[in-house]
């Protein structure tokens, strides 16, 4: 890890100069369990993307059939770099496609 | 425009201070335990003698809220409070240091509840003593409205940017009226400019300001706010000598009487000082070497300028108007006194006389027998003193 700056370098006050920097701050590593959807089970609701407070559910542009036959044009991925691992997604899925699963260092 | 003298209790002289540095903005609690002072200011404002935006909130916790947003957005703020509306704001006072925000508020000391008492002690002034704030006290009504100008220009100083209190004796001093020598505006502003600051919030130019510091980077922080009031004591004399050449009344953190050749020192701070100079004037003409220095500047403490005053003499007697129960020390002046003595070796008793809280009057009396309980330790070592307090005109 790079040497952290003292407090003499350090701007005044704790003010941050450059906006959105937060971004560089991953919280993957708060994450104990691991939410994993099922495409299969996944019926594009949208109220894990809804419920996400963080939000950590991201809606691509991914054609998905289901073995059923059913076909949707999105699908739902989520941002491991950030999902802090909550569970609120898998509470609140209504078909029960998001499970959590336990996080293997 | 010339400068006049009109009659003022201490809190309008505070509000004439804000006015003459021309505040940007001014937020207050209205109510218990609020004083005249933003009362006035509202009426400057009401009635257009004052360009300023007055916010009415819904708690002393919010008033300082408002005025720490309004300074991060690079305006000149003040607010005023008073004992439990101090210790609501307690939270926020840290913020705004660490934050370094220069915001100024006026503080009519008052006591704590309980019992419900809304009278003169400091007992809510020593309790925000931790908080990383510049604090003074002022001697009279004249000192309130002049600290008050200054402590604009040494909060918006570049080297320092932090907050400054100013205290001022609840009822003894706020509700009392006094001459006061008015400043106007344009005097003022040329004294304390409002100056350019690096770190404002600003559209153009986004920042962040209170941001989460992990353990990484919080110490950081703290020992940045430490190193700046540290560095406030000379902008704080410089501010004090300008202030001098300026308007012709030079203060000092301490002001020190009769202590070259003084062997009993009293240590005082705020309206009881002058009660205790008129007992020193007094005893001086029937022959008792007392003398009294007057603590000014609280925070950061004075503590070369008040050992110069006490290093010759035989016995000290801090004078304190609060109590930190449970303590080694008792009273909260006397912690710093004394330890500005251990720092140095010196090794002479150091008593501690608790006095007037809840609005007791303290009076020539109680100092003359604070004088004579002290004489009784000359020529004796700290460790003789069986107990170093006692409080002075509480019943039985």
């Amino acid at each position: 890890m790079a040497k952290l700056p003292g407090w003499r370098e350090l701007p005044r006050g704790a003010v941050i100069l450059e906006p959105g920097s937060s971004v560089r701050y991953k919280t993957d590593s708060w994450r104990v369990l691991r939410p994993v959807i099922d495409q299969e089970r996944c019926i594009r609701c949208r109220i894990c993307w809804t419920y996400c407070p963080e939000p950590a559910i991201i809606e691509v542009e991914e054609p998905y059939t289901t073995k059923t036959g059913r076909a949707y044009r999105i699908s739902y991925r989520i941002d491991y770099d950030y999902c802090k691992g909550c569970g609120i997604c898998a509470e609140e899925c209504p078909v029960k496609a998001i499970t959590m699963i336990e996080e293997v260092v | 425009m010339g400068r006049k003298v009109i009659p003022l209790s201490g809190n309008h002289a505070v509000a004439y201070a804000a006015k003459a540095v021309d505040v940007d903005v001014i937020a207050a609690y209205p109510i218990t335990p609020q004083t005249a002072v933003v009362e006035k200011l509202a009426e400057f404002v009401a009635n257009g003698e004052l360009d300023a935006e007055f916010i009415h909130v819904e708690s002393e916790h919010s008033a300082l809220s408002a005025v720490v947003g309004a300074s991060a957005a690079g305006a000149r703020v003040f607010t005023a409070t008073s004992a439990q509306g101090l210790l609501l704001m307690y939270e926020i006072m840290h913020i705004a240091s660490t934050m370094r925000l220069p915001v100024v508020m006026s503080i009519a000391t008052r006591a704590i509840s309980a019992p419900i008492n809304i009278w003169c002690d400091h007992s809510d002034f020593m309790a925000a003593s931790d908080t990383g704030w510049v604090m003074f006290m002022a001697l009279n009504a004249q000192e309130a409205h002049d600290l008050t100008v200054a402590a604009y220009r040494i909060a918006e100083d570049p080297e320092v940017e932090l907050p400054v209190a100013v205290g001022y004796d609840g009822f003894w001093l706020s509700h009392t009226v006094e001459p006061v020598e008015v400043l106007d505006t344009d005097e003022a502003l040329k004294y304390a400019p409002k100056r350019y600051r690096r770190y404002v919030l600003d559209p153009e130019r986004p920042i962040t300001m209170g941001p989460l510091a992990s353990p990484d980077w919080y110490f950081e922080f703290r020992v940045q706010l430490h190193e700046a009031v540290e560095k406030s004591r000379e902008v704080i004399l410089r501010a004090f000598d300008e202030f001098g050449r300026s308007f012709g009344r030079t203060y000092r953190p301490v002001d020190g009487y009769y202590t070259e050749d003084a062997t009993v020192v009293l240590i005082s701070m705020g309206s009881a000082s002058g009660t205790a100079l008129a007992y020193v004037e007094e005893a001086r003409r029937s022959g008792v070497k007392v003398g009294l220095v007057n603590v000014r500047q609280f925070r950061p403490f004075p503590e070369e300028e008040l050992y110069k005053h006490v290093e010759r003499a035989g016995v000290v007697a801090v004078v304190d108007r609060a109590i930190n129960s449970g303590s080694a020390f008792v009273g909260p002046l006397y912690s710093d006194v004394a330890l500005t003595f251990f720092k140095r070796g010196f090794d002479i008793p150091v008593l501690d006389f608790v006095v007037g809280l809840g609005g007791r009057a303290v009076t020539r009396r109680d100092f003359d027998e604070i004088t004579r309980r002290s004489l009784a330790y000359l020529g004796k070592r700290m460790r003789d003193v069986k107990q170093h307090y006692a409080f002075i005109g509480v019943r039985e």
